[in-house]
């Protein structure tokens, strides 16, 4: 009974391959499943970790869920007095069930460090520096160089904001500037309670945690203006703890810079 | 056919005089120590905190159906977000599992009279009763209820952040629940372990008790952590303890770190009961034992382990934690949970699957973990993490996650039901609360994981018409009209059994263990004779003596033992007379007489 069992199993797998296969190589591109494709080289990695793993779970949850109707309907009760064949369980399916999971974990977990190294890593030599500090409510971005020297500032002007969200793009909140190409470093910290520094497009939040000191790097790749949220509950007015961050030409970017230099900063 | 041949004189008088002059009544609630009456209060207790946490889940959805929405307050909303969560995961998930359907059922299916310490269980009641009564005290005070969320992170909880008696409230209220949960836990391991009924040994317990014994020791690892941080936590407060201060040399990331180690196990003490419960509904509706029963077993117990090392996950972007480690640890709890999912199939397999509304309920439940399960998964993953963590892709993912477990316990509601009240539920009310629930459920949280992936972050009162959030949450809302009116048909269904009866008898769903050898309800001390328990289903054995449990084709390890002890009881006696039973069952291959052996 188990071998009938097995090959239809083998079957259905054989399908899923396919499946996955054809949606992988006839597309030219992943699909985003809602997903930002990341406006950051670090933010891209994580989207093709995103798209790869979810063909895989969307694979895994039908064939799974196929399973399921296909006992409903195949072994739906049609006589009341039917009482099936007593067994118990069937040991060659039962380690074929536990082995192969543990392959496909096998394989996720090794994506995964490699992807997580990516996003991680950290330039020796960044071209801007920023520090952002998170507090309530609101962000401060202080451009610095490499001794740690304020070049320039930018922070939420009202820390109680108005009753009424506006979009995270209006210009009662604060908005920095990257320049496209080149390697952002950010130094996260937070005065007072726990934030997230979240930017949805570039695929990437991290928590401004009081007494951690938390880095990371962006390397943006398409010029724009996004939204960013504050992602952790912080209090009263969370949901208004927004921003926004311009991707700009490394020309722009400095004309910027020097525009919102601070007293005895810039150049 | 008894193991208790020579007792029955005495138990079936002695039971009615004992009890002749027992309270009923409002008496009865406030004195009993039967696990009985403990289970079904603390049942309608915790339903009646599932409601009042449903109508907080409301006016979230009524405020969020709208942008720039000025419903509510931000600050009531914060309050309501903070309250739903408490509710739903302190006082309603958990102790409507531990506290209420397993007191109720666990002594039941391994043929004991009462829970280990009936005292202790009713204290645990009044502990659970009194923590939640004052948590929701909180809304009487002048600083209003804890709005900190149902994760109390430092310093946000500390009392400059979040002053006043609402957020004490619910401090002391968690400390009380969780020393409730602590007893109850204590009571399940030692009930388990010592008051099996001869025969019973640990590989012929139904699933369900095997996975309130897990869940049990799961309870005793992970909620003195939590009962303990909560009083580090109310010393920062009132002390100045600074535990969870930077200013005076404190850690607040410890909070973090103290919270998930209980908090992940939590999630498996919340879920466990409940994978209990489909397993044994799933093969009593099929008609069949459950398939791979051991490996089930092994499943339960290697998620309980995985558990503990799993915390970090939910502080991947503290990045102050090893990633690699605790994605590893939760990506393998896939495994066994996969187990699972292929036994429940396996157990449906070639059976003879009958959907009435327990076993529909099953089905949702297979349906709407596998979601959960697989967007957790995508979770466990840091850098996706990186991207959705405290977005509403979190929020889709533990809702989906959550909800699969609300219908394992509406399918327990239906299962055990009859057993309980000596009525059955309505059929059609029944299948209609499911099918509301089930698409209630996907229209209210699948749109979440694309709000979450479009960067709607969580806990937020208010959105802007720009952000392109409307739609989707509207589709949310309306989602959530569903399962209010799902659970409004529920309400229904229970005052239509209460007014208009169908009596239900000892057994109404062929099912095959233990507590369906009784009355419904039982009576005090709970059986007045015992069938003789011979393999996993005693009450099948005793209904369907021609279809027992098959032997593998091959013997394995366990056959091989069992003919060197001189004993095949299992397979092979089943059909004897059962009087050999009052000496004990003798050894089966998994050794065990019902005594205290493992």
């Amino acid at each position: 009974m188990g071998k009938r069992g097995v090959k239809k199993l083998g079957r259905v797998a054989q399908f899923a391959l396919l499946g996955a296969v054809a949606l992988g190589l006839g597309g030219c591109s992943l699909p985003t499943f809602g997903g930002f494709r990341g406006a950051t080289s670090q933010g891209q990695t994580e989207f093709k970790l995103w798209s790869w793993m979810t063909i895989a779970g969307v694979v895994v949850a039908v064939i799974v869920w196929g399973l399921i109707l296909w006992a409903m309907v195949a072994y739906r009760r049609r006589d009341s007095n039917q009482i099936p064949k007593q067994f118990h369980g069937n040991l060659p399916v039962e380690i074929l069930y536990t082995v192969i999971p543990l392959i496909i974990v096998g394989f996720i977990f090794f994506y995964t460090v490699v992807a997580e190294n990516k996003v991680d890593a950290l330039a020796p030599n960044p071209a801007v520096r920023i520090t952002v500090t998170g507090f309530q409510w609101g962000w401060s971005f202080s451009y610095t160089d490499s001794s740690g020297k304020q070049l320039a500032l930018v922070e939420t002007a009202q820390r109680r904001p108005p009753l009424l969200a506006a979009s995270p793009l209006s210009s009662q909140y604060p908005r920095f500037e990257l320049p496209l190409g080149e390697t952002t470093q950010i130094t996260l910290v937070s005065n007072d309670v726990v934030h997230t520094f979240y930017v949805p497009a570039f695929n990437f939040g991290r928590q401004a945690l009081p007494g951690v000191t938390n880095r990371f790097d962006f390397t943006p790749v398409e010029t724009g203006v996004f939204v960013g949220h504050c992602a952790t509950y912080c209090g009263l007015y969370h949901s208004e703890m927004l921003f926004s961050v311009a991707v700009v030409s490394p020309n722009s970017f400095h004309t910027w810079l020097n525009s919102h230099a601070t007293s005895g900063g810039a150049p | 056919m008894t193991i208790l041949a020579d007792r029955p004189a005495a138990f079936d008088e002695s039971p009615a005089l004992e009890h002749a002059q027992a309270p009923s009544g409002f008496l009865k609630w406030v004195t009993s120590t039967d696990h009985k009456v403990i289970g079904k209060n603390y049942t309608v207790t915790a339903v009646i905190f599932f409601l009042l946490a449903g109508c907080m889940a409301m006016l979230i959805r009524a405020q969020l159906a709208n942008p720039d929405s000025t419903l509510l307050s931000q600050h009531t909303y914060n309050e309501m977000f903070t309250m739903h969560g408490s509710l739903m995961i302190y006082l309603f998930v958990g102790p409507v599992a531990f506290g209420g359907l397993a007191n109720y059922v666990v002594p039941l299916q391994i043929g004991a009279p009462d829970m280990a310490f009936p005292r202790l269980n009713a204290l645990s009641y009044w502990l659970y009763l009194g923590g939640g009564s004052l948590m929701m005290m909180g809304f009487l005070t002048t600083g209003s209820a804890a709005d900190f969320g149902w994760v109390a992170y430092a310093p946000l909880s500390n009392s400059i952040n979040t002053p006043g008696a609402g957020p004490d409230l619910w401090i002391v209220a968690l400390i009380l629940t969780g020393f409730s949960a602590i007893f109850t836990g204590v009571n399940l391991v030692s009930t388990i372990y010592y008051l099996r009924a001869p025969g019973m040994t640990m590989f012929r317990m139904p699933i369900f008790t095997w996975n309130m014994l897990v869940t049990g020791i799961l309870i005793l690892i992970a909620f003195p952590v939590f009962t303990s941080a909560l009083v580090m936590l109310w010393c920062d407060r009132h002390l100045g303890a600074h535990i969870f201060e930077v200013q005076g040399g404190g850690v607040p990331v410890l909070w973090q770190d103290l919270f998930w180690f209980f908090g992940h196990p939590e999630v498996y003490i919340l879920a466990l009961p409940f994978f209990g419960i489909v397993t044994d509904i799933i093969a009593v509706f099929s008609r069949k034992p459950i398939f791979g029963y051991r490996g089930m077993v092994f499943a339960t117990i290697s998620i309980a382990a995985l558990s503990t090392s799993v915390w970090a996950h939910h502080m991947f972007t503290t990045g102050v934690v090893l990633l690699p480690f605790f994605s590893l640890m939760s990506y393998l709890i896939a495994v066994p949970t996969g187990i699972k999912f292929f036994n429940w199939i396996g157990t449906m397999w070639r059976g003879s699957v009958k959907f009435d509304t327990p076993m529909l309920f099953c089905i949702g439940f297979l349906g709407t973990f596998l979601v959960g399960g697989v967007t957790g998964i995508l979770l466990a993953s840091p850098p996706i993490d990186f991207a959705t963590h405290d977005t509403y892709f979190v929020v889709a993912h533990f809702h989906s996650v959550v909800m699969a477990l609300v219908m394992g316990a509406f399918a327990g509601f239906f299962y055990w039901y009859p057993k309980m009240t000596g009525r059955m539920l309505r059929e059609g009310l029944g299948k209609a609360t499911f099918w509301f629930m089930f698409i209630g459920t996907n229209v209210t949280f699948d749109p979440q994981y694309l709000l979450g992936l479009k960067g709607s972050p969580r806990r937020v009162a208010e959105y802007a018409a720009s952000e392109g959030f409307t739609t989707l949450n509207r589709i949310s809302s309306a989602g959530a009209v569903l399962l209010f009116i799902s659970v409004a048909i529920f309400l229904v269904n229970l005052v239509v059994s209460w007014r208009v009866p169908i009596p239900a008898g000892d057994n109404p769903w062929d099912a095959s263990s233990l507590e369906w050898a009784t009355s419904s309800p039982p009576p005090h001390h709970n059986f007045l004779k015992i069938p003789p328990i011979r393999s996993q289903r005693p009450v099948w054995d005793q209904n369907h003596p021609e279809h027992r449990i098959l032997e593998h084709a091959k013997p394995r390890f366990g056959g091989l033992l069992a003919n060197a002890g001189g004993s095949t009881v299992l397979l092979e006696d089943l059909s004897a007379d059962g009087d050999e039973g009052a000496e004990g069952p003798g050894s089966d291959d998994y050794g065990g007489t019902g005594g205290p052996v493992l």
